[in-house]
């Protein structure tokens, strides 16, 4: 169990309580700059401020197995070999570990770009190898901003379909995500707008309500999403 | 590739040993006792100083540009380099030129550097704060430099400071040795024991830090390193440019570009290299004074070029 008890990152992060469950795809939801990431970073105890994060009841502290923290950014400034930074995901100092490595290159369907150096490859591969490095120490909690952004239709699916299946071996998966379509495979869903989390739930009742389109300023019509008035009530 | 470079710098050592203006060999055969100290007190140190200054500058490369995860980044952008010429030209001023002097002052002025460093960097800096800190103290240091530089007692001792900052080891004493080896030694191990957490760094400082790499901590005892590693160097041998640069790119494609792994080869590529450069010094034509500190960047310029042109 994952608690944020009145955690806070003033501006952008109005205090909040939240209880996150293993074993469960929570999904958070919300527009540019809503404070999405904020929140995952503030979960994953890599921001300083007010509120405490408890893992298990137990302040939180970093460790491989116990949480990976995915971050949007695509950047990898050295040329090294994709299972040799996935490798770096089992932690400093960790005994080499190839067949872990593998299964989660291959998991993030990029077992194929083993040997190609990261700083080479596009950045929808980048995106699997650096998915594929998050998920290589089994940890309890995933923490993931945007693990779908950039990947084409298939790796999406593909991706959710992975997380879903950490999420039953019993890891908590918490992702920020845009794809509202996506979002439905999730067990719970947070809609996040100017740092608060204004819905949580179902995603069935997250998606549907006017709060969504309130936020986002869009409408589900016949030929999916349309653009409406964010102020359109 | 640990055992090729060691084994080279072996081999270097024992030519730099055998090298010089006196054929040991036949001084030994007429008076053995001036062999003995000419080798035990000049041959020896030299020798042993190439060796140490360039691994610290090797290792010392390799850890900052893994720190900074900048490929353009080297041990003088942190300062303690400047530090350690400033302190060593005022020594030479106030206390006499004497080497021990100098080196001590050199000693001081790199650990001035590093606090003047840190305090500008302020506590749990991240990278990019801590470099720009850096690029700031070098700057303000090379100032102080040309300003102790022009306000010289006599061209003398101009003339001297000016040759001492051009870097060389010739006619460096066991005791500038004795004050250098182990303060580069303990600058060289803290890297070595930084390694696994600075290949982790390679993932970015957010995830680093997830996977329990203490941020602070380890920039902290880098930082305190490579001062140590870098400035006793300084302080006995004036400035040794691009050693530092070089090193850990010729290194890092044998390691997998992981940039802490880097570190242990750099320092022993490190020490061929400038032991090399050194017996390349004393080989040349006798009206070639040609200092060591400008035979490594004369050749590391250019290569330094056709590496990043290479890349493109």
């Amino acid at each position: 169990m994952l608690e944020a008890i009145d955690l806070a990152r003033p501006p952008m992060l109005a205090p909040t309580n939240l209880t996150l469950h293993p074993g469960q795809l929570t999904g958070v939801i919300g527009p540019n700059g809503a404070g999405k990431t904020t929140l995952l970073k503030a979960l994953a105890g890599l921001s300083r401020g007010p509120g405490t994060v408890r893992l298990d009841g137990q302040p939180f502290r970093p460790h491989p197995q116990r949480l990976a923290w995915l971050p949007a950014s695509r950047d990898a400034v050295w040329p090294i070999p994709a299972a040799a930074l996935v490798q770096l995901g089992l932690g400093p100092a960790a005994a080499p570990d190839p067949a872990a490595v593998s299964a989660a290159l291959s998991a993030c369907d990029a077992l194929a770009l083993a040997h190609r150096p990261v700083a080479q490859l596009s950045t929808g591969e980048r995106a699997r190898v650096l998915l594929a490095r998050a998920i290589v120490a089994r940890p309890a909690w995933l923490l993931l901003d945007e693990p779908i952004a950039n990947l084409d239709p298939g790796h999406r699916l593909d991706v959710m379909a992975l997380l879903a299946s950490e999420a039953a071996r019993g890891a908590g998966v918490v992702l920020a995500l845009h794809d509202l379509d996506l979002a439905r495979r999730c067990d719970r869903l947070l809609l996040i707008a100017n740092g608060a989390v204004i819905a949580d739930g179902p995603p069935h009742m997250v998606l549907n309500t006017d709060q969504l389109g309130r936020v986002f300023g869009v409408q589900h019509g016949p030929d999916g999403w349309v653009r409406c008035s964010r102020f359109d009530h | 590739m640990r055992t090729g470079l060691a084994l080279l710098c072996a081999v270097l050592a024992l030519a730099s040993l055998a090298l010089g203006p006196v054929d040991l060999a036949a001084l030994w055969a007429r008076d053995p006792e001036l062999a003995r100290s000419l080798f035990i007190e000049l041959r020896l140190p030299r020798t042993g100083l190439a060796l140490l200054i360039g691994a610290g500058l090797g290792a010392s490369g390799a850890a900052a540009q893994a720190l900074f995860r900048n490929p353009l980044a080297s041990p003088d952008v942190l300062g303690p380099s400047s530090g350690a010429a400033l302190g060593a030209v005022l020594a030479g001023y106030f206390l006499g030129a004497g080497v021990i002097g100098m080196a001590m002052g050199g000693l001081a002025g790199a650990g001035l550097s590093l606090l003047l460093l840190l305090a500008l960097a302020g506590r749990g800096a991240g990278a990019t704060r801590l470099v720009l800190a850096g690029v700031a103290v070098s700057m303000l240091l090379g100032v102080a430099i040309n300003l102790a530089l022009s306000l010289a007692p006599s061209p003398f001792a101009l003339y001297d400071l000016m040759f001492w900052l051009m870097g060389s080891l010739n006619d460096r004493s066991l005791p500038q040795l004795a004050l250098a080896a182990p303060l580069i030694l303990i600058g060289i191990i803290l890297l070595l024991r930084a390694a696994p957490a600075l290949d982790t760094l390679a993932l970015g400082e957010e995830v680093a830090q997830s996977l329990g790499v203490g941020l602070s901590a380890v920039q902290a005892r880098v930082v305190l390193a490579i001062a140590l590693a870098t400035g006793a160097g300084v302080a006995v041998a004036g400035s040794i440019g691009f050693i530092g640069l070089i090193v850990p790119h010729l290194v890092r494609p044998y390691v997998g570009h992981r940039p802490g792994a880097a570190i242990a080869p750099s320092a022993l590529a490190g020490a061929a290299l400038l032991s090399a450069a050194d017996i390349a010094v004393r080989l040349l034509p006798a009206g070639l004074d040609l200092r060591l500190g400008v035979l490594t960047a004369l050749i590391g310029a250019p290569f330094f070029l056709c590496l990043i042109m290479g890349r493109r």
